[in-house]
C-alpha cells in the first residue's frame, strides 16, 4: 500500500527526468512515457543558458535574506522567551498573525513603497520584503527553541553580573546551532521558491529563478524537454538541502504548525 | 514610597533592554504588516480606478460593486471548489499515510522522505510537470495522464480545462505537494499518544477499531485543527500553482489571479485592493480565533 503511494508520488519525477533527457526528435506524444531512445544533455544545456541569470539572482536573494532573517529571529526569540517585557504575549500574537496573512493584502502598498524608496525592481527590495515578512516564523522557531534552555542558566549568568547582550553572547548563542540551521533552511527554501513577491517586486534585470522559469515554460515555443530540464535545474538547490539536511527541514515544517 | 518607585525602576531596567532589542522588528511588523494591511483597505475604499487619479473616499462601494462582475463570481466559485477538494484531499490522504505508518514499519525514513519531498520544490517547477501530466489533449494527441489512461482503458478527461470541475483537477498537484506535510503532522500526533492509553482501552474491551474511534481520533483533534488552518490559508491565497499550470486564463481564475490581472492588466489599484481585502478577510475570520486560542492554550500549560 505504502509502496503503491510512493510510486504515484514519484510519477512526476520520472516524467521530469525522462523528458529532460530526450532529444527533440522524440517529442512524439505516443512515446511520452517511454525512456529516451537516445539520451542527450541538449535540453539541459539550453535550459541552463536561459536560466543561469535567474539562478544567480536567486542566490543573491536567498543567501543574504536567510542570514538576516536568522539574526533578527534569534534576537526576537531570545527576548520573547528569556528577557520578557510587559505585553510580550500580546506582541507575540500580533507577530504570529503576520505569519498567516495572505501577502496579496500588502502587495499593492508594498509595490508603492518600493517605488517611493527607489528599491522597486531591485533584488535588495525583494530581500527586504522577505526578511520583514519572515520575522514572524523565524521568531517563532527561535522562541520555541530557546524556551527549552533552563532559566537557571540565564539566572546564573545574571547573578554573575552579565547583562542581556553578554548573556546572549556567552550562554544562548553557543547552543543555538540547531535553531540557526532550521531557520536558514526554512528561509532559504521559501526565498528560493517564492513567486508572488518576485513577480510583483522585480524587473527583468532582477528576476529570480521562479519568475524566469515561469516565463520559459509559458512560452509556447519551448519544447517540453527544455521546460522539464529547467524545472529540475531550478529545484536542485532546495532538493539537495532537503536530502542532506532533511531533519532540520522537518523541524521548520513542524514549527509552521505552531508546535515546538 | 521612594523604595517602591525604586523597585519599579529596577524592574523597568530589567526588561527595557529586551524591548529595545525587539523594537526594530516591532516597527517593521507594524509598518509592513499592519500599516500596509490598513493602507490596502483604505485604498480599496477609494475610486482610484486608474494609476494617476487621486482617489476619493467611496466607502464600501467597491466591495459591493465587485459582486456585479461575472468574473468575480467565477473566481470565488473556483476558489471554493479548489479549497474543498484540496483541503479534504490532503487531509484524508495525509491522515491515511500516517495511519499506515504509525505502527512503525521497515524503511519508514525512506517513505517519509518520498512523501515529503514535494514540499521542498516550488509550485512553479512542479506546475510545469503537472501541466504536462494534465494536458487536455486526447486520443492520438494525448500526452501525460490521458495517454496513460488511454492505455489502461480509463476514460480520458480535459483536466483543468474542464468547464465545471477543472478546479478539482487543479487541486491534485496541491494535494500531491501538501499531503506529506499533513502526514508528518499526524504522525507526530499519533506518536504523541501514550501507548498506556490505548492499552487501557483494550483492557476495557475495546476492539482495535474502537481504540481508534474513542481514544486516538479525539486526541488527534488539535492536530487536525492545525492542519485545517494551514491548508485553508494556503488554499485561499493560491496563486503560484494556478499561474504555473494554466496562466491567467478565465477557466481557472481565482481571486489571487484576478487581483494580479486587476493590478497589472486593468491598471485598477482600487479593484486590486478590494480583491486583496477579500482574500485577507477570508483568511482572518478563521486564523485570528485560532491564534488567540493557541496562545491561550500555551499560556495555560
Amino acid at each position: 500500500m505504502l509502496i503503491a503511494f510512493a510510486v504515484v508520488f514519484l510519477i512526476p519525477v520520472y516524467v521530469l527526468l525522462v523528458t529532460s533527457f530526450k532529444p527533440l526528435t522524440e517529442a512524439n506524444p505516443s512515446q511520452a512515457w517511454n525512456l529516451p531512445q537516445v539520451w542527450t544533455l541538449e535540453a539541459w544545456r539550453v535550459a541552463w543558458e536561459k536560466l543561469a541569470p535567474g539562478i544567480w539572482n536567486s542566490v543573491l536573494l536567498a543567501v543574504p535574506g536567510s542570514l538576516l532573517s536568522c539574526v533578527l529571529g534569534s534576537m526576537n526569540g531570545y527576548v520573547l522567551s528569556k528577557w520578557r517585557f510587559p505585553g510580550a504575549d500580546v506582541l507575540f500574537t500580533l507577530f504570529l498573525f503576520g505569519m498567516f496573512i495572505p501577502y496579496q493584502g500588502v502587495m499593492i502598498p508594498l509595490v508603492q513603497l518600493m517605488v517611493n524608496i527607489g528599491m522597486y525592481g531591485d533584488i535588495s527590495g525583494l530581500v527586504l520584503a522577505h526578511v520583514v515578512y519572515g520575522i514572524p516564523i523565524c521568531t517563532l522557531i527561535f522562541r520555541n527553541y530557546y524556551v527549552t534552555i533552563p532559566d537557571e542558566l540565564i539566572e546564573a549568568s545574571r547573578v554573575d553580573g552579565a547583562g542581556m547582550l553578554r548573556t546572549y553572547w556567552s550562554v544562548v548563542l553557543p547552543v543555538s546551532g540547531p535553531a540557526f540551521a532550521v531557520v536558514i533552511i526554512w528561509q532559504f527554501t521559501s526565498l528560493w521558491n517564492d513567486f508572488l513577491f518576485a513577480v510583483f517586486l522585480t524587473g527583468p534585470q532582477s528576476w529570480p529563478t521562479t519568475v524566469m522559469l515561469n516565463n520559459i515554460a509559458g512560452a509556447q515555443a519551448t519544447p517540453y524537454s527544455q521546460q522539464m530540464a529547467a524545472a529540475l535545474l531550478a529545484s536542485i538547490p532546495t532538493m539537495l538541502i532537503y536530502l542532506v539536511l532533511g531533519r532540520f527541514f522537518m523541524r521548520g515544517l513542524m514549527a509552521g504548525a505552531l508546535k515546538g | 514610597m521612594a523604595r517602591k518607585g525604586g523597585s519599579a525602576l529596577r524592574r523597568a531596567r530589567a526588561w527595557l533592554p529586551g524591548l529595545l532589542l525587539v523594537t526594530p522588528s516591532i516597527i517593521a511588523i507594524g509598518v509592513f504588516v499592519y500599516g500596509m494591511l490598513g493602507w490596502n483597505f483604505s485604498l480599496a475604499m477609494t475610486d482610484k480606478h486608474d494609476e494617476v487619479s487621486e482617489g476619493n473616499f467611496v466607502g464600501l462601494q467597491n466591495f459591493v460593486d465587485i459582486w456585479d462582475e461575472p468574473r468575480w463570481h467565477l473566481s470565488v466559485n473556483h476558489a471554493i471548489l479548489f479549497t474543498v477538494v484540496f483541503v479534504l484531499g490532503a487531509l484524508v490522504l495525509g491522515w491515511f499515510l500516517a495511519f499506515l505508518m504509525e505502527k512503525g514499519i521497515r524503511g519508514e525514513g525512506t517513505f517519509r522522505a518520498i512523501y515529503l519531498f514535494p514540499m521542498a520544490i516550488s509550485f512553479v517547477a512542479t506546475g510545469i510537470v503537472w501541466r504536462w501530466l494534465m494536458n487536455s489533449g486526447q486520443d492520438e494527441r494525448a500526452v501525460g495522464l490521458n495517454r496513460l489512461f488511454d492505455v489502461v482503458g480509463l476514460p480520458q478527461w480535459a483536466w483543468f480545462r474542464d468547464q465545471d470541475w477543472g478546479m478539482a483537477a487543479m487541486a491534485i498537484p496541491a494535494v500531491w505537494q501538501m499531503s506529506g506535510y499533513v502526514m508528518a503532522l499526524f504522525l507526530a500526533g499519533f506518536r504523541g499518544i501514550p501507548e498506556e492509553l490505548r492499552e487501557a482501552a483494550r483492557v476495557d474491551g475495546c476492539t482495535e477499531w474502537g481504540v481508534y474511534r474513542h481514544v486516538v481520533l479525539p486526541l488527534l483533534r488539535p492536530v487536525t485543527l492545525s492542519a485545517l488552518i494551514i491548508l485553508g490559508h494556503i488554499s485561499l491565497k493560491t496563486f503560484d500553482l494556478v499561474m504555473a499550470v494554466s496562466g491567467k486564463q478565465i477557466i481557472t481564475d481565482v481571486p489571487a489571479v484576478f487581483m494580479w490581472v486587476a493590478v497589472f492588466d486593468f491598471h485598477d489599484p482600487a479593484k486590486g485592493a478590494t480583491i486583496a481585502s477579500y482574500i485577507v478577510l477570508s483568511v482572518a475570520v478563521f486564523v485570528i480565533p485560532y491564534l488567540i486560542w493557541s496562545v491561550r492554550k500555551e499560556r495555560r500549560s
